[in-house]
């Protein structure tokens, strides 16, 4: 058995297995999934060849949702049920969707995050998402032989803390076990540093579908470090299309236009801007439903004129991010172009210009996120790269909390690495109060009412003092995802007092239950089957994990008698694996995670102590 | 010995409680030290190694940017010996430096006003050269005199010059737009 050799010193279990992960790069255009195979990052391709997955998703009355080309060759027949570029819509209200009028959707405006009403009935954001998610896991899953352990997702690196949940989220109801939300300009530079072994300071210029990101990285030694990012996340190529739509429904005096017109006029418009890449001219064609035609020429100089705006929209967080991180243009060893939309010849000039040096484009712009993330998916899930580097990534964006007269007091300023915890201490107003109201936003701007609203809860018990005598702290934690999380307490009497954190922008963990109990209504064996399968699969990574790390230093860090009560903890899981008992199953993992809890606190310190020692612990 | 969670920022890196710091020691500690409890080397272990390492990395880029930082190491510093500089019942400012941050002030506003750049990243400099100089006085209040008074009257003068330095970026960023 196993465990037994785990107290012969010197002794490892089982050869390491090689743990299946993917990388995902979710765009607003186009999708997909790559991974490591025998120690080479490739994409992995549909069954008719394609390594892109068009991030468009058609419902219909009854049966599954179509995904992909299939769906984007519908787009224009059936706009109101195939949605398109829906990333642009995560973590976001009805409100904050400036070009909402112009879109074929029947928007439902939730509390929270926008919907959608379709053929196949009322969606969010997140299970759009999802839907595109299922589609790569099984395209991945099938070309890899088996199960993922894990993923590594890609979000834009300004991506707000309700645009990453919502991703987070749409993983969780497509079966995924997220890894890391990873920053798609730093898994750009993963992909672009290892391949080419660079030194020095560069910048990642990252114009995609529908996000504009530049991040400044310094890399060095095995060591990634951003060192500021900014970006606009409601920009990309989507605007360019909009802006040859508007131009060719001034110059065909603005006809009455149908959704599929629309729909239409708008692929029509990324066509022309497509083939502007290589032409100095296009003819733009079409018939609209009313039998009128439109026949017009846009030339590259025209585009030019009618996109310079944009384009400069991106300089301008360029020229922040570059003061952030205390740098000019011409400490900037490389320009790494990243995304479909900087195939714009355009944008290249704009970015050759702006840093005095032609920007590198020698990997493809719409695959190198996807590969950056599946070479970090693959050390995450476990499994030894041939060298070991260090991420170091920043927050986007400041957090802040809400203080007297509306105002947002900073606690952790953007561009600040993650992980990060800083707490902030707060005091009562009023004499006998007992409970405090806290609302934490997020964004640069002084007033409460011009950042983000992230969460508002209500601190309760507190004992009743005297005005300004309280002392209560407020703690802001960000994750290596990126995500936020709050607790707050008052420390003078000791008092832990509860708080609830309700999410204004995003899902509750009672709507991402709802959701997944909603893909399978129809039938409750297949509720209890899902249910039963994902209870084993999080007590195999359990029991995996566990093993790992008593491999590594059980005998060192745990005496004889806690490590027979691990033992005997993973062994009552190992059983119970093999019945139908979701709910033991859950709680004999809860409990082997109670046991190992200890352990796992001793294996940080000791990795601490190694590192301040420099050598390790079991030869000092 | 269980480790101490609780050590100051110093020890944690190995380095001298002192002002003056020998940053390419600092930073190499940090990256050995991230290196082992960052949370990309646990993302396949159990959440409760998750969470260890969460709080261990947190704390470690805590440290770090405290010590990275003069403005910050110094307040740390006169923290560990029972003083907060920042507070706002500390010492009263000198009447030149108050018309120097004025003057400072006006210049900014004057640049934002006009849109001159040349003016702006003028004054940036200034500052810059006297962030320097208060930099170097410090080193003096704390590691040499063990003055601690003068260094939190520094300290607190530096404090402000580091608030017109954001007010600069602020109006970099107006420029632009």
């Amino acid at each position: 058995m196993a465990l037994l050799q785990i107290s012969e010193p010197g002794m490892s279990t089982a050869p390491h297995q090689h743990r299946l992960a993917a990388g995902i790069d979710l765009g607003t255009t186009n999708s997909l999934v790559a991974s490591v195979r025998n120690g080479i990052a490739v994409v992995i391709n549909d069954e008719g060849g394609h390594a892109l997955l068009p991030s468009v998703v058609r419902y219909v009355p009854a049966g599954e949702p179509v995904v992909g080309y299939a769906a984007q060759a519908c787009q224009s027949l059936d706009p109101h049920n195939t949605v398109i570029s829906v990333k642009r819509f995560m973590g976001r209200g009805l409100k904050d969707i400036k070009e909402a009028a112009n879109l074929p959707y029947h928007f439902v405006d939730a509390p929270g995050m926008v919907q959608i009403k379709t053929a196949a009935g009322i969606r969010n954001p997140v299970e759009v998402s999802a839907d595109i998610l299922r589609v790569l896991r099984d395209r991945a899953e099938r070309a890899l032989g088996d199960k993922l352990t894990g993923v590594v997702i890609t979000v834009p690196a300004y991506f707000d803390d309700a645009q990453r949940q919502a991703t987070k989220d749409a993983a969780q109801l497509a079966g995924l076990n997220v890894l890391r939300l990873l920053n798609e300009p730093t898994a750009a530079a993963i992909a672009y540093g290892l391949d080419n072994g660079s030194e020095g300071v560069y910048a990642v210029y990252d114009l995609g579908g529908g996000t504009f990101d530049i991040s400044i990285l310094r890399l060095s030694r095995g060591v990634f470090e951003v060192l500021a990012t900014n970006g606009d996340s409601a920009l990309g190529g989507d605007d360019f299309d909009q802006r040859i739509f508007c131009w060719v429904l001034e110059q065909a005096k603005f006809p009455e236009l149908t959704a599929e017109d629309t729909r239409m006029l708008l692929g029509k418009a990324r066509d022309a801007k497509e083939s502007l890449t290589e032409h100095r001219e296009v003819n733009i064609t079409a018939l609209l439903a009313s039998g009128e035609t439109i026949d017009v020429i846009l030339t590259a100089g025209e585009f030019n004129d009618i996109t310079s705006s944009l384009v400069n929209k991106t300089l301008a967080p360029t020229r922040k991010a570059l003061r952030d991180a205390g740098l000019s243009t011409n400490e900037i060893k490389g320009v790494v172009m990243v995304g479909g939309s900087t195939r714009m010849p355009r944008i290249q000039s704009a970015v050759a210009e702006f840093f005095g040096q032609t920007p590198l484009t020698n990997l493809d712009p719409d695959k190198v996120v996807a590969l950056g993330a599946a070479i970090q998916a693959n050390v995450l899930a476990g499994n030894r790269a041939e060298e070991e580097w260090l991420l170091l990534d920043v927050t986007p964006l400041s957090l802040g909390i809400e203080t007297m007269g509306g105002l947002a007091e900073k606690i952790i300023p953007r561009n600040t690495t993650i992980p990060v915890a800083r707490a902030q201490e707060f005091t009562t107003y009023k004499d006998g109060q007992t409970a405090m109201s806290i609302h934490v936003v997020q964004g640069e701007r002084e007033l409460v009412s011009d950042c983000r609203s992230l969460a508002r809860f209500e601190l309760r018990g507190i004992p009743p003092m005297v005005a300004g005598a309280a002392r209560i702290r407020v703690t802001l934690q960000v994750d290596a995802d990126g995500l936020l999380s709050v607790s707050a307490e008052e420390l003078k009497s000791g008092v832990q007092a509860a708080i609830t954190v309700k999410p204004t922008y995003g899902l509750a963990d009672e709507d991402i239950t709802r959701m997944l109990q909603a893909g399978f209504a129809y039938a409750k064996d297949d509720m209890q089957m899902r249910a039963l399968q994902e209870a084993r699969v999080d007590a195999e990574r359990l029991l995996d994990a566990t093993q790992t790390a008593i491999a590594e230093n059980g005998t060192d860090l745990l005496s004889a008698a806690e490590l027979d009560r691990i033992a005997a903890a993973m062994n009552t899981l190992r059983q119970l694996i093999q019945t139908d008992d979701a709910h033991a199953i859950k709680d004999a993992a809860d409990a082997l995670n109670h046991a190992t809890g200890d352990f796992a606190a001793r294996r940080m310190d000791n990795s601490v102590k190694q590192a301040l020692s420099g050598q390790r612990l079991d030869t000092i | 010995m269980e480790f101490d969670f609780n050590r100051n920022h110093f020890e944690l890196f190995g380095l001298p409680v002192a002002f003056d710091l020998d940053a390419a020691l600092l930073e190499s500690a940090y990256r050995q030290l991230q290196g082992q409890v960052h949370p990309d080397k646990y993302a396949h272990l159990s959440d409760a190694e998750k969470r260890a390492s969460m709080q261990w990395s947190s704390r470690v880029n805590e440290a770090y940017q405290t010590l990275k930082s003069p403005l910050d190491r110094a307040v740390y510093l006169l923290q560990l010996n029972g003083i907060d500089a920042l507070a706002q019942s500390n010492t009263q400012l000198p009447m030149d430096f108050l018309m120097q941050q004025i003057e400072w002030r006006e210049a900014i506003q004057e640049a934002a006003r006009s849109s001159d750049l040349t003016a702006l990243q003028r004054v940036e400099r200034e500052i810059a050269a006297q962030t320097q100089a208060w930099r170097e006085r410090l080193s003096v209040e704390l590691d040499r005199q063990h003055n601690l008074e003068a260094a939190t009257a520094t300290v607190r003068q530096l404090k402000f010059v580091d608030k017109i330095t954001a007010e600069i970026d602020d109006t970099y960023a107006i420029l632009d737009n």
